[in-house]
C-alpha cells in the first residue's frame, strides 16, 4: 500500500490511462454489438452461429489473444483496444438481444397495431423498455474489461497493468499490489455508477414514479 | 348508392405452415356504425380474424375490404393509424405517461403539438379521466379499469372510423368489467364508430352487440342479432354456448314496450290498479321479472316517461312475446 500513498500522481495518471483504454474499447464494442444484438433479436436463426463465434473469442485466454494480435497489429494502445472490444462482444451482443427480446410481446404488438414502423417501435418502445437490461450488460462488460485491461500493459498499452508488470519484473510487490488495488477500486466505482444509471432507467421504465 | 360496409370479409382463410386452418373461409359484412362481437371459445379463430383487419396477421387467401378498399392496397402502417386498436391493459406503454400514451397515433400522423394536446385532453375527458389529474401519471399508477379507459382514449385519439377491441375487459374484475361495458355502450351510442369486439364472454356479447358472429374452429357458425342467436341458435353448439333455453337471458334483451299490454278489465282476480309495482316501459323484461318475483305480483303496472299508466304486464304476455321474438328473429 505504501507505493500507492507515495505516488498518488502516477497512480491517478495510470488510472485515467486505464479508463481511457477501457472506454475506447467499449465505445468501439458498442458500435458493433448494438446493431448485432438488434439483428440477433429479430432473426432467431442467427443466435447459435453468432453466439458460437463470440463464445470462442471469449474463451481465448486474454494473454494469448494479445499475442495473436501482435503479428497483425504490432504493440500498443490500439492493439489492446481491439482485443478488449472483441472480448466485450459476447456480453454486449447477448445482453442487447436479451434486453430487446425481454420487452413484453403484447406491448410491441400494441405498437404495431397502432401503426408504428419497425424503426419507430425500436426507438419509441423497445429502446426505453430494454434500457435497464442493456445497461446491466454494459456494466458487466465494463467491469470485466477493467480487469482484462491490466494485461494490456504487457503489449505496451499502458494503464494500471504497467504497475503490476513493473512490480513483478523488479521484484517490488508493493508496486504490483498498488496497481491491482487501483484496478479493483476502478472496477467497483464503474460498477456502482452504472448500477445507479440502471436504476434510473428501470424506475421510469416501470412507471412507478408519478 | 348505399355506403359500402365498414369491413367486409370475403372468403378469408388463415392457414399455418403446420396445415392448421385457424380461420376457414369466413365471409361476412360489418355495417358502418355497428357494434359487432366475435364470440367463441378460445382457439376458435376470432382473435386471428380480428387481426387480419389491421394486417397484424395476413390471411393466407381471401380479401378484407376496409371502407370498401382492399386492406392490402394500403401500407400497413397507414392502414393501422386509421383503425383504433384496444387489447388487454398490458397494451399501454409503461414508460410513457398517460397523456403521451393517448398522443401516440396523432403524433405518428404528424399533428401539430397544440392540436394533439387539445385532443388528448378531450379524449381523457371522454373516458372520465381528467387530464389535469391523470395526464402526467404512468400507467402503473392506475387501476386496471383506469388503464383500460386510457387504452380506449388512445384508440379513439385520431378519430378512426373503425375500432378493433380484443378482449379488452378480460383482465378486469366483475364490477369494473360491468361498469366499463356500460360506458363503452354509451360511448358507442354517442360516437357511432364501427366496433369489432372479440370476447368469449356470452353475457358481454349479448350486452354490447348489435350483431354477434359466433365462431367455432375457424368457421362462422351463426351471424345475427343477439336475440336471434338466443332464440334461434343455428345448431347445438351455439345453443349450448349461449345457453339458448335461458329465458332470463332473452328477457334481458327485450324491452317492456315490445310486449302487448293487457287492458285492466281483462285481468283476472284482484284489482289491477292497487298495490302492484309500476315499471317504466323502457326497462327490460329481466328487470320486470325480478320486480314481479320481489313483490309476489303476477302483473306489473306499466308507465311511460311522464308516469302515465299504459296497462298491465303479465308473465304470460312476456312469455308469448319472448316466443314471438324468437320466431320473428328467424324470419
Amino acid at each position: 500500500m505504501n507505493y500507492l500513498l507515495r505516488h498518488p500522481d502516477l497512480v491517478a495518471r495510470l488510472s485515467l490511462e486505464h479508463l481511457g483504454l477501457v472506454a475506447t474499447a467499449l465505445c468501439i464494442a458498442l458500435v458493433i454489438a448494438v446493431p448485432a444484438g438488434i439483428v440477433v433479436s429479430r432473426y432467431r436463426a442467427l443466435t447459435t452461429p453468432v453466439y458460437g463465434v463470440l463464445g470462442i473469442i471469449y474463451t481465448i485466454p486474454s494473454l494469448a489473444l494479445f499475442a495473436l494480435l501482435i503479428p497483425l497489429l504490432g504493440l500498443g494502445f490500439w492493439t489492446a483496444v481491439i482485443a478488449l472490444a472483441a472480448y466485450a462482444q459476447m456480453i454486449l451482443v447477448r445482453n442487447t438481444a436479451a434486453a430487446l427480446s425481454g420487452v413484453n410481446a403484447a406491448t410491441v404488438e400494441a405498437a404495431r397495431g397502432m401503426g408504428m414502423s419497425p424503426a419507430q417501435i425500436l426507438w419509441l418502445v423497445q429502446r426505453p423498455l430494454a434500457m435497464p437490461v442493456f445497461i446491466a450488460g454494459v456494466r458487466l462488460a465494463t467491469v470485466s474489461l477493467i480487469g482484462i485491461a491490466t494485461i494490456a500493459a504487457w503489449i505496451n498499452a499502458g494503464g494500471l497493468g504497467s504497475l503490476v508488470l513493473d512490480g513483478i519484473e523488479h521484484d517490488y510487490p508493493d508496486k504490483a499490489v498498488a496497481g491491482a488495488v487501483a484496478a479493483v477500486i476502478l472496477a467497483f466505482a464503474a460498477d456502482y455508477a452504472l448500477r445507479r444509471l440502471e436504476r434510473v432507467y428501470s424506475l421510469t421504465g416501470r412507471g412507478a414514479r408519478t | 348508392m348505399a355506403a359500402p360496409p365498414a369491413v367486409s370479409f370475403e372468403h378469408v382463410v388463415k392457414e399455418y405452415e403446420s396445415g392448421k386452418r385457424v380461420v376457414d373461409d369466413v365471409s361476412f359484412d360489418v355495417a358502418g356504425g355497428a357494434f359487432v362481437v366475435l364470440l367463441g371459445p378460445s382457439g376458435c379463430g376470432k382473435t386471428t380474424l380480428l387481426k387480419t383487419v389491421n394486417r397484424l396477421i395476413e390471411p393466407t387467401s381471401g380479401t378484407i375490404l376496409v371502407n370498401g378498399a382492399d386492406a392490402r392496397s394500403l401500407e400497413p402502417t397507414t392502414l393501422r393509424r386509421g383503425i383504433g386498436y384496444v387489447i388487454q391493459q398490458i397494451g399501454l406503454f409503461p414508460h410513457m405517461r398517460v397523456a403521451d400514451n393517448v398522443a401516440v397515433v396523432p403524433s405518428l400522423l404528424g399533428w401539430p403539438k397544440d392540436r394533439i394536446a387539445k385532443r388528448v385532453e378531450q379524449m381523457l375527458e371522454l373516458v372520465r379521466l381528467p387530464a389535469a389529474q391523470f395526464g402526467e401519471r404512468f400507467p402503473a399508477a392506475l387501476s386496471g379499469g383506469q388503464q383500460q379507459r386510457v387504452g380506449l382514449a388512445r384508440a379513439l385519439a385520431a378519430d378512426p372510423a373503425i375500432l378493433l377491441m380484443d378482449e379488452p375487459f378480460g383482465a378486469l374484475d366483475a364490477i369494473e368489467r360491468t361498469r366499463l361495458q356500460g360506458e363503452l355502450a354509451a360511448l358507442h351510442q354517442q360516437l357511432r364508430k364501427t366496433v369489432l369486439f372479440v370476447t368469449h364472454d356470452v353475457d358481454e356479447a349479448l350486452r354490447l352487440a348489435d350483431a354477434i358472429v359466433v365462431m367455432r374452429t375457424g368457421r362462422v357458425v351463426q351471424y345475427g342479432r343477439p336475440r336471434e342467436i338466443l332464440a334461434r341458435p343455428a345448431d347445438s353448439f351455439v345453443a349450448e354456448l349461449v345457453n339458448a333455453g335461458d329465458l332470463v337471458r332473452l328477457f334481458s334483451l327485450m324491452k317492456v314496450r315490445e310486449v302487448p299490454l293487457v287492458a285492466d278489465d281483462r285481468l283476472e282476480g284482484s284489482d289491477a290498479r292497487s298495490d302492484v309495482p309500476a315499471i317504466d316501459q323502457n326497462s327490460d323484461l329481466r328487470t320486470a321479472l325480478s320486480l314481479m318475483l320481489q313483490a309476489g305480483a303476477f302483473h306489473l303496472n306499466v308507465i311511460d316517461e311522464s308516469l302515465r299508466r299504459l296497462g298491465a304486464l303479465t308473465l304470460e304476455n312476456m312469455l308469448t312475446a319472448a316466443h314471438a321474438a324468437g320466431v320473428e328473429a328467424s324470419t
